[in-house]
């Protein structure tokens, strides 16, 4: 259990990457673009790859009547991330030295995980939410309005996750080195549980 | 007869497997198979680019222009001396301060020499100079905008060619007088030039952090013409050689009366020497009037100041700062190699370059060898500083560069070749022609302690028949030789704008990296810029009508402008609020006595407008900048002079 409890102190510290490094990235590339544009999405707001890049997206988004890039300040979401992922980290360490020494068993590692695995989806969730709408939510007064093949106005929602062409531009969005972090993180937590729940009968005898 | 004919064709039939055999083989030496390896070799694929940045000088157009090597794509003209309508240089009210000279505006110079900043001297990137041959200026362009950003005026000089050459820190850019003047200049014959008019060479200092440009002594030398200089370099760095022409001091038909002496001079001068003795207050401060224009990248405005004094210094006053070397025959071109051993005197007029040592040249000083003097200069002996004579067989020898390897290339204008030499033992290696009449030829770094001798570009004087004809006016033509092997190689012609007297090289990788993309228009310091399009307004002042502006795709802000009065003068300040690389806009006025304006993105220019007539008039972009480029218009409202439309100006109402 000591090994177990430690290896989940260490997990959920890998989660404080979010607070320096991006969680998503969304490039845009098109052939007179041969630098390609970037946004780094990070947990507390959106950021150029390279510098303007934000506000060049901004000026090739308003032919199709996308809104500009939010500021943290337009959405909740930049101001409630660091907070949750602040708490999660330290209720991770937490739950590890009450492990370690032994107030509380391996099973609230695997509750750490999920409690964790359900707030990464449902950030997920309003993320997609946001880019659909960002997408598909336009001004009417843009000066192209284009329509797909069926005649339903076409939109311009980035992908979730991998590569989509829209209009001129290729776009791939990826998890970035924060994201992986967190996974890394998250799987320690994982590989935490499984080592207490393998040592379980030994724990039992020690208790 | 059908025996014969299945012969014929059995005949035809081996023939064509024999060529096609050759063919497979790929190894004969037949003209297609050379012909296609040049093509390679100055083939750059499209999104590829060049291995080397080719500064030529654009003579009589006054502006520098910017190739690629090997390619030979013509990549920019930078405007230096010259108005340029394509930006507006010249024609803002920015950069107008840029052509101020003693004699007023003067919008057009000669530019010969470009030469790029040097340290240790090895090229480092930093700025290149060029000089304006007809009214003495010296410019300086910066290398990360490839904007000309400062121009000095040169009092006492004339025919500035014997510049625009560095020494090889940087710490001088030095510009010699061809054409003897009057010092001060005064009313007297002409007939009385002989001793009494003088040559000017001038050292004008380069602060190492910001380029600026300060003459900091004017040598007073005998009223020779200066042809050519070039700096010493390792050994000889604290020397600077000039040849001379006209030594006879003939004030009419110089083509016969200066060329009777056998042997003019190369003047070998000590500037560190002088450089002690005006830093301990030797001199002569001169009254003078000459102009200093500087052009400030934060506020994007030149201004120009008239200078009053110059510092002078009479070469007898400082002994042991200058000496001639005798040179045969009209030397034009003055050329050292890069380990500032060999100073090499190109003899217009002959068939022979000669070749100074300059251990020899100090030897002969230590010992006091002199051959007499000229004006108190003393003349050293030509045998004691020869090193040796290379007797190429070609007639009318110009200019010499360095490859690096030991060897050097003299360009023969009258025979119309290149010869490549070989130092110290002054043989000839090789001679290709070229079409036609060469005058300057250049090596990246040839003038430098680090040559890449990897490529050579003659600079042709005449063009003929290289390209399709275009009427009576050509443009010059340049010529690309492979010289990283024994022989040269001939493998390219590209046509150069102007006249290309010289041209300087340099490696892409030392300049394309520090290349600006945009000005940070968080960095602009214009006082008329505006920064945010909701700081744009229009403000009068008595007839004078400021139109603070900014451009980003596709719009003006504003473009309605009502309240403009005949005989009011406009100025639009137009900023452009893009901050993307390669996204500039132009503005144009119908009717403007001026140019459009090309802006950059970040960057602040001002067009004056004085309206003649009442009516609505449309301005508009010049350069296509979006898929809305053609909706990137706007309207002024003029009126007539007494009347009283309120100034507004409005976008999307």
């Amino acid at each position: 259990m000591k090994k177990a409890s430690i290896i989940m102190m260490i997990g959920p510290l890998f989660l404080l990457g979010l607070f320096y490094f991006p969680l998503w990235n969304i490039m845009l590339g098109a052939p007179q673009y041969p630098d390609p544009l970037g946004m780094n999405i990070h947990i507390d707001g959106i950021r150029d790859v390279n510098e303007f890049d934000l506000k060049n997206i901004d000026g090739l988004n308003h032919y199709i009547g996308m809104r500009t890039l939010p500021k943290p300040e337009d959405m909740w979401e930049f101001s409630t991330f660091p907070l949750v992922i602040g708490g999660m980290v330290a209720l991770g360490v937490v739950f590890g030295l009450l492990g370690y020494f032994k107030k509380v068993s391996y099973k609230w590692f695997l509750g750490w995980f999920i409690l964790m695995s359900i707030l990464g989806v449902l950030g997920m969730y309003d993320f997609n939410a946001w880019m659909v709408d960002y997408g598909t939510n336009l001004d009417p007064h843009a000066i192209m309005k284009l329509s797909n093949a069926d005649g339903t106005p076409m939109t311009y929602s980035p992908p979730l996750f991998g590569r989509a062409n829209m209009l001129n531009f290729q776009v791939t969005s990826l998890p970035s080195i924060g994201a992986w972090l967190m996974f890394v993180g998250m799987t320690l937590t994982l590989v935490a549980f499984f080592k207490g729940w393998k040592n379980r009968n030994f724990n039992a005898i020690q208790d | 007869m059908k025996k014969y004919q299945f012969q014929l064709i059995a005949l035809i039939g081996s023939v064509l497997l024999f060529s096609g055999c050759g063919n497979q083989n790929g190894k004969g030496i037949s003209n297609g198979a050379l012909s296609s390896s040049n093509a390679e070799k100055v083939y750059v694929a499209p999104g590829e680019q060049d291995e080397f940045y080719a500064f030529m000088s654009g003579g009589y157009s006054g502006n520098l222009t910017v190739y690629g090597l090997p390619s030979g794509r013509m990549f920019k003209e930078i405007p230096v001396f010259s108005q340029f309508p394509t930006s507006g240089y010249g024609y803002s009210e920015e950069t107008k301060p840029m052509l101020e000279t003693s004699f007023g505006f003067v919008p057009w110079d000669d530019a010969h020499h470009p030469d790029i900043s040097q340290s240790k001297g090895e090229l480092d990137g930093r700025w290149i100079f060029i000089n304006g041959n007809n009214t003495p200026r010296i410019a300086r362009i910066s290398l990360s905008t490839f904007e000309t950003e400062e121009i000095i005026e040169l009092p006492n000089s004339a025919g500035n060619h014997s510049s625009s050459f560095i020494t090889e820190n940087t710490e001088y850019v030095v510009a010699g007088t061809r054409f003897s003047v009057p010092v001060p200049q005064r009313d007297m014959p002409i007939s009385e030039y002989k001793s009494n008019f003088k040559g000017a060479l001038s050292f004008i200092s380069v602060d190492p952090d910001h380029g600026h440009m300060d003459i900091k002594f004017q040598l007073m030398m005998p009223g020779f013409n200066y042809d050519l200089s070039h700096p010493g370099r390792d050994k000889s760095h604290g020397w600077f050689f000039f040849t001379t022409y006209n030594t006879e001091e003939a004030n009419s038909l110089l083509e016969v009366n200066a060329s009777q002496n056998d042997k003019d001079f190369i003047a070998a001068v000590n500037w560190k020497k002088i450089e002690e003795y005006v830093n301990n207050g030797g001199g002569t401060m001169m009254p003078a009037n000459y102009a200093h224009n500087v052009y400030d990248e934060a506020t994007h405005t030149a201004t120009s100041t008239m200078k009053k004094e110059v510092l002078t210094v009479d070469p007898l006053k400082v002994p042991g700062a200058v000496y001639f070397l005798p040179t045969p025959k009209s030397p034009h071109g003055c050329d050292v190699d890069p380990t500032g051993q060999y100073i090499i005197g190109n003899g217009k007029l002959s068939a022979d370059l000669t070749v100074h040592s300059f251990d020899k040249m100090i030897a002969a000083i230590e010992g006091e060898k002199f051959d007499g003097e000229a004006y108190g200069i003393p003349i050293l002996k030509f045998e004691d500083v020869l090193a040796g004579t290379v007797k190429s067989g070609g007639l009318g020898p110009l200019h010499t560069e360095f490859d690096g390897k030991g060897n050097a290339y003299t360009t023969f204008f009258i025979s119309s070749e290149v010869v490549k030499w070989k130092l110290g033992t002054w043989e000839v290696i090789d001679r290709k022609p070229t079409f036609y009449s060469v005058g300057h030829l250049m090596i990246p770094g040839g003038n430098s302690r680090k040559p890449f001798g990897k490529y050579v570009v003659a600079m042709n004087k005449i063009t003929k028949d290289r390209y399709l004809p275009t009427g009576p006016e050509l443009e010059h033509s340049a010529q690309l030789y492979d010289i990283s092997g024994d022989k040269m190689e001939l493998i390219y012609d590209f046509p150069t704008h102007g006249e290309p007297h010289y041209a300087a090289g340099i490696p892409a990788e030392l300049l394309a990296p520090k290349s600006k993309k945009i000005y940070r228009l968080d960095e602009n310091k214009h006082p008329y810029a505006v920064t945010s399009p909701d700081g744009s307004k229009v403000v009068r002042e008595g007839n004078e009508v400021h139109v603070y502006m900014s451009m980003i795709r596709s719009h003006f802000t504003p473009d309605n402008i009502e309240g403009i009065k005949v005989g009011d003068k406009v100025y639009f300040h137009i900023t452009n609020h893009e901050q993307d690389f390669d996204v500039p806009h132009g503005f144009a006025m119908i009717g403007q006595n001026s140019s459009e304006l090309l802006i950059m993105p970040g960057q602040t220019k001002t067009s004056v407008w004085e309206p003649k007539q009442p009516g609505v008039w449309p301005f508009y972009c010049t350069d296509f900048c979006s898929a809305l480029h053609q909706e990137m218009q706007g309207y002024v409202r003029v009126s007539p002079a007494n009347s009283d439309v309120p100034l507004t100006f409005t976008l999307g109402e």
